[in-house]
């Protein structure tokens, strides 16, 4: 792929994400920074690439702990966000009280 | 030399460009609760696409090695999910950007150490010398701006987590002659990277990393603990445009939208913090907001005041028809949240309208006063935001300020000479009576402010423990 495809492909996506990002609630904003963080770290593609790559050993240890670190993000940031949505309910109607 | 174009098969371009329309479609999701949890599974689904796409377009050898290193990254990052309390997400979020940060350095020198891994550079044999590898031009510089980006983000949120984390202090420290000395290593780092365009040596790239990570510490150290909403948004973009750089690098259409998307929300969020502030941008990273303590508090110490106990509070409350309650990150500290919402039931038991009303910045992150009130089992739809809530203050009976301070201050729309003039505030004062809740009358707000609204007529003070205070109106409620 060429440059200009990339640079058309980023300028856009940074309009959608202008526009998708103004449209979220703001009692959403904390689990948008972390749901953010985990989709950031579609770097591990990067970091994948590197470690499957034979012949320099250093760039695919340097690749494997950016796998792992990576990891720690996407895992716990889909965990965390999953948690923190999961807090918000909405009001109970009469009669159905079940507090957790 | 021919840009030579990294040939990437047409299904891995389609893969690539499903994970970043999930993507995209997790974001919208968060427009509202109800979607937000589906949207949040398409996230995962599109970084799994990612993920087993790029497995399966590179066969290694080196799977085990692989699945490995995600086993324990990810058991780790689960553990932390779950163990962590909502009242630490501030620092949890800095700690996961100065991940990304490092991954895209690490991800960085890996594709400078093994360049044709990455399909980016080409070999080259001049005559009557061994070959080498060559990197193109442009990927170098796509790569220096992507370690560079990293690595600011690296340094900058182990600093924000420090100071979010109480490791370190959230007073700002001052340099001397720090603007020059921040533009002058920027300056070098920009240098540098264009310098690198013509010698790829180890000594350049460890330099453009080494000054990055020096810079993300040097941009971050003056900014105050107040300004730390801020801080936290723009290192969440930041995060964001590394992504997107080292996308760039690697010809990568996933990492390039998502880096595009993250970095548009973070420098979103960091817009809407500073204008809940009323701060600008710049004057935001110029730091030292918060630096000096206002030497004032003495005087205000002996105006008069009225002070009411947790039965005066019960009482009032019960005979209103609406109150409004406004917390503050101070509620959250004094573990509060769930003594108030007992309150908040006992009310509404009564025929009481209760409502939450939420200062963009009355957490310690955007958002961050949403997720503490869920968490104490607080119905989303009784909480409301300063614009929509503002005009109501004037036809209710009692609001209930609860560990806020200087988001309640009606110096910031009267006085010019105080430092949070101009800065959006709850309109609480409109009340009929104001609950002030608080530990005692001497400390000062977060931006070291002291606060007309105390020795208002209609404002009642309610001196203790956030927590201690609202059980004991719950007691005398029931």
């Amino acid at each position: 792929m060429d440059f200009i495809s990339i640079l058309s492909i980023f300028v856009l996506a940074c309009f959608v994400g202008y526009y998708v990002v103004w449209s979220v609630t703001p009692a959403l904003h904390t689990p948008l920074m972390s749901v953010t963080n985990a989709i950031s770290s579609v770097i591990v593609v990067g970091a994948l690439i590197a470690a499957a790559a034979a012949g320099v050993p250093g760039s695919k240890w340097l690749g494997l702990v950016a796998v792992a670190l990576a990891s720690v993000n996407i895992f716990g940031g889909f965990a965390v966000t999953q948690r923190m949505l999961s807090m918000y309910k909405k009001r109970e109607r009469p009669g159905d009280k079940t507090h957790g | 030399m021919a840009e030579a174009v990294v040939a990437q098969p047409a299904w891995v371009l389609l893969a690539y460009l499903i994970a970043g329309v999930c993507f995209i479609l997790a974001l919208r999701g968060l427009s509202n609760p109800e979607s937000s949890r589906r949207g949040n599974r398409t996230g995962m689904i599109g970084m799994a696409i990612a993920v087993a796409t790029t497995l399966a377009l590179h066969h290694s050898a080196a799977l085990a090695e692989i699945a490995g290193a995600i086993v324990i990254g990810g058991a780790i990052g689960l553990v932390i999910a779950r163990k962590i309390q909502m009242t630490a997400m501030p620092q949890l979020v800095a700690a996961f950007h100065s991940l990304v940060g490092l991954a895209a350095v690490l991800v960085g020198a890996a594709a400078y150490l093994n360049p044709e891994a990455f399909g980016i550079a080409v070999r080259v044999t001049p005559i009557a010398s061994p070959s080498f590898v060559s990197i193109f031009p442009q990927s170098r510089i796509e790569m220096g701006l992507g370690v560079a980006i990293g690595a600011i983000t690296f340094s900058g949120s182990v600093i924000a987590f420090l100071k979010l984390n109480g490791n370190m202090s959230g007073k700002p420290i001052l340099l001397p002659l720090r603007h020059v000395i921040n533009l002058g290593t920027l300056a070098a780092i920009l240098a540098l990277i264009s310098y690198f365009t013509q010698d790829q040596a180890p000594l350049v790239f460890g330099l453009i990393v080494g000054l990055s990570f020096i810079i993300g510490f040097l941009l971050i150290i003056p900014i105050g603990g107040a300004d730390m909403p801020v801080v936290i948004s723009m290192l969440n973009s930041y995060s964001g445009w590394a992504a997107a750089a080292m996308g760039f690098t690697l010809h990568n259409t996933a990492m390039v939208i998502t880096g595009a998307l993250v970095g548009s929300s973070g420098a979103i969020l960091s817009y809407i913090m500073c204008r809940a502030m009323n701060r600008s941008f710049i004057s935001v990273i110029a730091g030292g907001f918060g630096a000096v303590a206002s030497g004032g508090e003495a005087a205000a110490i002996d105006r008069p005041y009225k002070r009411g106990s947790a039965e005066d509070a019960a009482f009032l409350m019960a005979q209103a028809e609406q109150v409004i309650i406004v917390p503050g990150y101070g509620m959250a500290v004094a573990q509060a949240q769930h003594a108030v919402r007992e309150m908040a039931d006992l009310l509404k038991a009564k025929g009481v309208t209760v409502k939450y009303a939420i200062h963009p910045v009355a957490g310690r992150m955007p958002g961050h006063m949403n997720v503490l009130l869920a968490e104490a089992n607080v119905p989303y739809d009784e909480v409301f935001e300063l614009e929509d809530i503002n005009s109501e203050f004037a036809q209710t009976d009692v609001a209930y300020v609860i560990g806020a301070n200087d988001v309640t201050n009606p110096a910031a729309k009267n006085d010019k000479s105080s430092p949070i003039y101009g800065m959006p505030v709850l309109d609480v004062e409109k009340a009929r009576t104001v609950l002030f809740v608080k530990r005692s009358m001497g400390g000062v707000g977060y931006a070291g402010i002291d606060n007309d609204l105390f020795y208002r007529d209609n404002t009642m003070m309610l001196l203790g423990d956030a927590k201690k205070m609202t059980e004991e109106i719950v007691k005398a409620l029931g």
